[in-house]
């Protein structure tokens, strides 16, 4: 595409906000054009929001209901029968110890993140020493990287270790900062905090711990609950990873449940197995009910995939 | 990405008499590695050195349980005559050429619908940006499933229409359709990062272009797209490579086997199943390589390709 030919290019950096021009518009043509914008959003909010809503009303639903024809979400036949029986679990364990298992990775792979991530981001961000360029092009192309060209080696060193059906291997890389999205986003953040902040601590003798501990993390909050709220949902929807380590049903987080419940029970109990997806989004969805405006403007302002 | 002109230098050091600028430089050598320690070696251990042996898996025989033999370029030959391999090939491309620019259009349709000053646009967003969080769960792939299921809610619909499509995923023409909904059912995620962008447009440009008596497609292509474009660019490279690793849905949807009829074998899933179902990691291994490389020189290509297209605004600063 070319570049623009507007005859006029803005000079001005700040932008006066795109509030309506009462001119170019009558009050009627406002109110149609307001009534087509919000037919077209709902409609599409509609359809985007179908499938959750769709698994929500199913998993209340006996399972004569939920197959075929039944595009309705609504049943005359509502009941907690299949939570019952989502929460009984698979092979002898219950959902809860599944429910505990997540919980300690995702906890875990928050703590492990927020620690290593934000430490790597102030020496990239705030200490100038030699190669510091060279790593931060090093930990950026990280990004880019496909991660399956580094798990069949990973596999084969944690097998060698004896740590495989073990959490190490799913927690360690957290706590060593491995997952470069979360320190790019730190280092970003923190090149926005003004210098002289560092600079007056430094005069008054506090060195790099002190700088970072007193000045810099209590400054990072926002980018601090980012972080956190996508490294909990990100281990909380992670399959690949327990699937290669895990062996043992009793430590299983819930999407490895999940799949194992499906595999023993197929399609004899749709109500059930959609029930235990349901628990498996809860906090997901809890987190993202709870937190959306975060997350959102966390999306926006630092470029994160969902 | 070298050396560090960009960051503020410290007045501090300036001032101060040599020796102690020189003990400061020491110092903060000292500090920069003590607390880039952990980063290091995650990624000397994590990233580094398993690219390395990756590499050298590549050219071996090795099943985890005999020492690796050393078999030259045989793994990357024996992937041109694999016809499983070649499909899954043909799969994962026909989902990022047709799933990633449907799912950003589909962005950017939605972007710029929501790029206005109206009630509600928070809900909006929210409620679009929901299934990028869960999409690539578990649990959607199962939701996915049921609801398309041959003679399921999906189909039923449709039928409703008088459209009938064979089912969806028992139909192997019909289980890429199945899949590319699924990534645009998530076009939240660029959506958002879109709207971003369209915030940093300065309004009065529209208002000039009114004034020259330009439409809504002429403003499109001559303001919106060129100021957008650096974002545009950010959300192109970043979908394309994260719709080449597709893995849970594509697991979950076909019980791990790729079916029916290998429509749905995503080149991760056969790298998946090569390496930890055949143990044929010296084989999986150059699919990760010839993954990187592909990957790298589509970047590569986007890179190139964006100075033609990617339009900076000279005055950020």
């Amino acid at each position: 595409m070319t570049t623009m030919t507007t005859p006029t290019p803005s000079k001005s950096a700040t932008p006066p906000p795109s509030v309506y021009n009462p001119k170019s518009e009558s009050m009627g043509m406002k109110r149609t054009k307001s009534v087509a914008f919000h037919a077209v959003a709902l409609i599409l909010t509609a359809i985007v929001l179908y499938p959750g809503l769709w698994m929500i009303a199913s998993s209340f639903k006996p399972n004569s209901e939920i197959g075929g024809a039944n595009t309705s979400l609504w049943s005359a036949n509502f009941s907690f029968d299949n939570f019952v029986t989502a929460m009984d679990g698979i092979g002898g364990v219950s959902t809860l110890t599944f429910f505990t298992n997540s919980l300690v990775l995702a906890v875990g792979a928050v703590v492990g993140t927020i620690l290593s991530a934000s430490i790597s981001a102030y020496a990239f961000a705030r200490i100038n020493f030699p190669g510091r360029g060279l790593f931060f092009g090093m930990m950026i192309a990280t990004l880019l990287l496909p991660f399956h060209v580094v798990i069949i080696p990973q596999y084969i060193i944690f097998q060698q270790l004896g740590l495989v059906d073990t959490y190490v291997p799913l927690l360690i890389g957290k706590f060593l900062a491995a997952d470069a999205f979360f320190v790019f986003l730190m280092v970003q953040f923190m090149r926005g905090l003004p210098a002289e902040l560092d600079e007056a601590a430094r005069i008054d003798g506090a060195g790099h711990v002190r700088i970072f501990g007193s000045i810099m993390l209590p400054l990072m909050k926002p980018a601090l609950i980012s972080t956190s709220i996508f490294s909990f949902i990100w281990s909380w929807n992670d399959f690949l990873g327990p699937l290669l380590y895990l062996n043992t049903p009793e430590k299983y987080p819930l999407p490895l449940a999940l799949r194992l419940f499906v595999d023993q029970t197929q399609s004899s109990d749709y109500g059930a197995m959609i029930a235990m997806s349901v628990l498996a989004l809860l906090p997901v969805l809890v987190f993202f009910l709870v937190f959306q405006r975060y997350i959102v403007e966390g999306v926006s302002t630092q470029g994160l995939k969902g | 990405m070298t050396s560090s002109p960009t960051l503020s230098r410290r007045a501090v050091s300036s001032k101060a008499p040599l020796p102690r600028k020189s003990r400061q430089r020491a110092a903060d050598a000292r500090a920069g590695y003590t607390f880039l320690l952990p980063w290091l070696l995650g990624f000397i251990a994590l990233t580094v050195g398993p690219m390395i042996s990756s590499l050298y898996l590549s050219f071996t025989n090795y099943n985890l349980f005999e020492a690796p033999k050393w078999i030259g370029f045989d793994n990357y030959a024996t992937l041109f005559q694999d016809e499983r391999f070649l499909q899954s090939v043909g799969v994962t491309v026909g989902y990022v050429v047709f799933g990633t620019p449907l799912k950003l259009a589909a962005a950017l349709a939605v972007a710029m619908l929501l790029n206005s000053k109206r009630k509600g646009q928070g809900f909006y967003r929210s409620a679009f940006y929901a299934p990028s969080l869960v999409g690539a769960s578990v649990s959607i792939a199962i939701v996915w499933k049921a609801m398309f299921g041959d003679s399921g809610p999906v189909d039923q619909g449709l039928s409703f229409f008088g459209i009938n499509l064979g089912g969806w995923v028992g139909n192997p023409s019909m289980t890429m359709p199945m899949f590319i909904l699924l990534t645009v059912w998530q076009f939240g995620a660029p959506m958002v990062i879109f709207l971003a962008g369209l915030k940093q447009i300065p309004a009065d440009l529209y208002e000039a272009a009114s004034m020259d008596g330009a439409g809504p497609v002429r403003k499109f292509f001559n303001i919106t797209w060129p100021m957008l474009s650096p974002v545009i660019f950010f959300n192109l490279l970043m979908e394309t490579i994260h719709a080449f690793q597709i893995f849970n849905s594509a697991y979950i949807i076909s019980n791990g086997e790729g079916g029916p009829a290998g429509s749905t074998l995503f080149y991760t899933l056969y790298l998946y199943l090569r390496g930890f179902s055949d143990f044929r990691m010296g084989y999986a291994s150059a699919m990760a390589w010839l993954l990187l490389i592909v990957v790298g020189i589509l970047t590569l290509i986007i890179f190139r390709t964006s100075k033609s297209w990617v339009h900076y605004s000279g005055d950020s600063k």
